[in-house]
């Protein structure tokens, strides 16, 4: 009887101390989550209104570069990839190199992004077409809003595009 | 209680209190160690001086580093370099000490596995060991994220990004372990903290143990042979030292591991003094920029043979990506040291690898495609240099596949 007792009072501890380390864990855990601050820095709105055809434009979002090209007329679309808003053609792609993070720059006049560390050449869409790249460049998750872009949100026409590559 | 008399003096009334007499006994003077041993022998000691610069000298820098990232740079750079009475030296014998300590863990690590002092009651010692390594090696990637440079900035962002490898959670994990989408402040004040306080304080621990673990199976011997202790220890304590096949920790084993902690501390201090610039990489010299990768990212030379594993494989095979491949290889070439002692299937033959017919070639090979690796580990992954790493790192892992049978064989033939 007196054992039985014991048990039970010894489980009782075990168990309530395995509750409190969990939970302690999770506060753990917690505490090496993103802040706040962070999590909101990483939704940014970008005003792609102003943006000449011909034109590439780089902002930062999540610490990487973003490049929004604007399609003249003359370049090929791409409806796997383009963004649309209106009557206007983007390409958004993040500004890193899928062969090992380098920032490629866009040239105008070849109308392609060319990233100087090992010659990777990608096409006005972001298609990897010369070179080491493994994939063509990425596209971040974004949502349309009037004339602007959400970086960070996934909006219907994110979905749609990463819908049609799968 | 004890009887607590009068003392004689002060160590008396420590002994009466503490039993220090008998501790020192224990520790030091009946702590008994093999005559037949070299230098190699030495190295054990020769980490423990190393470590015991890193503490000091890191507490040094501790009073001027600043772990911000719009700090760091400069506090490293200008105030402990510049403005600190002999702050430079502090460094320089920080950053030589890190990377020495790990050459003297590779020749601690050849010698035990030469030796066959990983088996046969000796393998709580490796695994002790092997845990210290992989602790070390933490302790050495947070203090290279510290000085916040280029290198430093970009080495933590591929690192962690290993972590994207994970099914299905990859990507949440690298943002946790971040704190930030990027490597940012977050990530940068959280490795300061590993830095200083979890990790030194669990190396410390580890040693401890490792210590500790050496006690019951003893210190292996040139020729592994089994020694009697307590009959040894006897002879020896009974005035017959030259016939007794051991000695005392202190002070004779300890004298001749000073000898050698000097002749390497001289080494370590021309280094500090005349070649500080190897470990010093010249693109860390160059604040960290997310927006700008540099051309080249290796790490420092201690860890390029796992990562000439870990990018060897560059094509995609059967199917599975290269990235998933080099990654998997990674993880093992990381963990496979801890389980030697398993994967050698001939556990009573602990005879040093020149004695032993198969073991011999698989160690040289070891040696040899483990500073093949480094040495391409450092070279750009093109064209020839590409292949030589891929081929390295198969033979690695091939090495490791091969290990079992090439022991089981020479067990058989050790019955015979």
């Amino acid at each position: 009887m007196a054992q039985t007792r014991r048990d039970f009072i010894g489980m009782a501890l075990g168990g309530i101390t395995a509750v409190g380390g969990v939970c302690t864990l999770g506060a753990m855990k917690k505490s090496w989550d993103p802040l706040p601050s962070v999590q909101s820095a990483g939704f940014v709105t970008v005003d792609v209104s102003t943006i000449q055809e011909g034109e590439a434009r780089s902002f930062q979002w999540r610490g990487k570069p973003i490049f929004v090209l604007r399609k003249s007329a003359d370049t090929p679309k791409n409806a796997k990839r383009d963004v649309v808003i209106g009557e206007k053609v983007f390409t958004l792609v993040i500004g890193l190199c899928t062969h090992l993070g380098c920032i490629p720059s866009y040239d105008a006049k070849q109308k392609s992004f060319i990233c100087a560390c090992h010659g990777g050449v990608f096409d006005a869409s972001g298609i990897n077409t010369f070179g080491p790249p493994p994939r063509p460049l990425d596209i971040p998750p974004f949502k349309i809003a009037g004339e602007s872009l959400v970086l960070g949100e996934e909006g219907e026409e994110y979905k749609k595009l990463t819908a049609k590559k799968a | 209680m004890a009887e607590i008399r009068k003392s004689e003096g002060l160590i008396d009334w420590l002994d009466q209190r503490l039993a220090v007499k008998a501790f020192m006994r224990v520790m030091m003077t009946e702590y008994w160690i093999p005559k037949n041993i070299n230098f190699l022998w030495a190295m054990g000691v020769v980490l423990v001086v190393l470590f015991g610069v890193l503490l000091v000298t890191g507490l040094l820098l501790l009073m001027y580093y600043k772990p911000d990232i719009n700090l760091a740079f400069d506090s490293v750079n200008y105030t402990i370099m510049q403005e600190v009475e002999y702050g430079w030296l502090w460094r320089h014998m920080h950053g030589v000490a890190a990377s020495a300590t790990f050459l003297i863990i590779y020749i601690h690590l050849f010698t035990g596995i030469y030796y066959g002092s990983y088996k046969k009651g000796r393998e709580m010692i490796w695994i002790t060991g092997m845990v210290l390594f992989i602790a070390f090696s933490a302790e050495a990637f947070s203090g290279y994220m510290l000085p916040w440079g280029q290198m430093s900035y970009w080495a933590a962002q591929v690192i962690t990004n290993l972590f994207s490898g994970i099914p299905v959670i990859g990507d949440d994990v690298v943002i946790w372990i971040r704190g930030d989408y990027v490597v940012a402040d977050a990530t940068l004040t959280r490795f300061f903290m590993l830095h200083v306080v979890l990790l030194p304080l669990v190396i410390i621990v580890v040693i401890a143990v490792h210590f500790y673990s050496l006690r019951f199976p003893h210190v292996n011997n040139q020729d592994s042979e089994e020694l009697n202790f307590d009959v040894e220890a006897k002879k020896f304590l009974d005035g017959r030292k030259k016939e007794s096949k051991v000695v005392p920790f202190w002070p004779v084993f300890l004298s001749k591991d000073f000898f050698v902690v000097g002749a390497f501390m001289t080494f370590f201090f021309l280094l500090c003094c005349y070649h500080f610039d190897f470990a010093m990489d010249p693109i860390n010299f160059e604040p960290a920029n997310s927006m700008k990768t540099p051309a080249h990212i290796y790490p420092e030379w201690y860890f390029l043979w796992n990562y000439e594993v870990l990018r060897g494989f560059f094509f995609d095979i059967a199917g599975i990506a290269a990235m998933d491949i080099g990654l998997i290889a990674f993880v093992i070439a990381n963990i496979v040291f801890m389980v030697l002692p398993f994967l050698d299937r001939n556990p009573m033959n602990t005879a040093p690898a020149h004695k032993r017919p198969l073991f011999k070639y698989w160690f040289w090979i070891l040696v040899v495609d483990m500073i093949v690796l480094t040495v391409y580990g450092k070279l750009p992954p093109t064209g020839v240099n590409a292949w030589v790493g891929f081929f390295a790192a198969i033979i690695f892992l091939g090495l490791f596949i091969a290990l079992p049978f090439i022991t089981k064989h020479e067990a058989k033939g050790d019955v015979q």
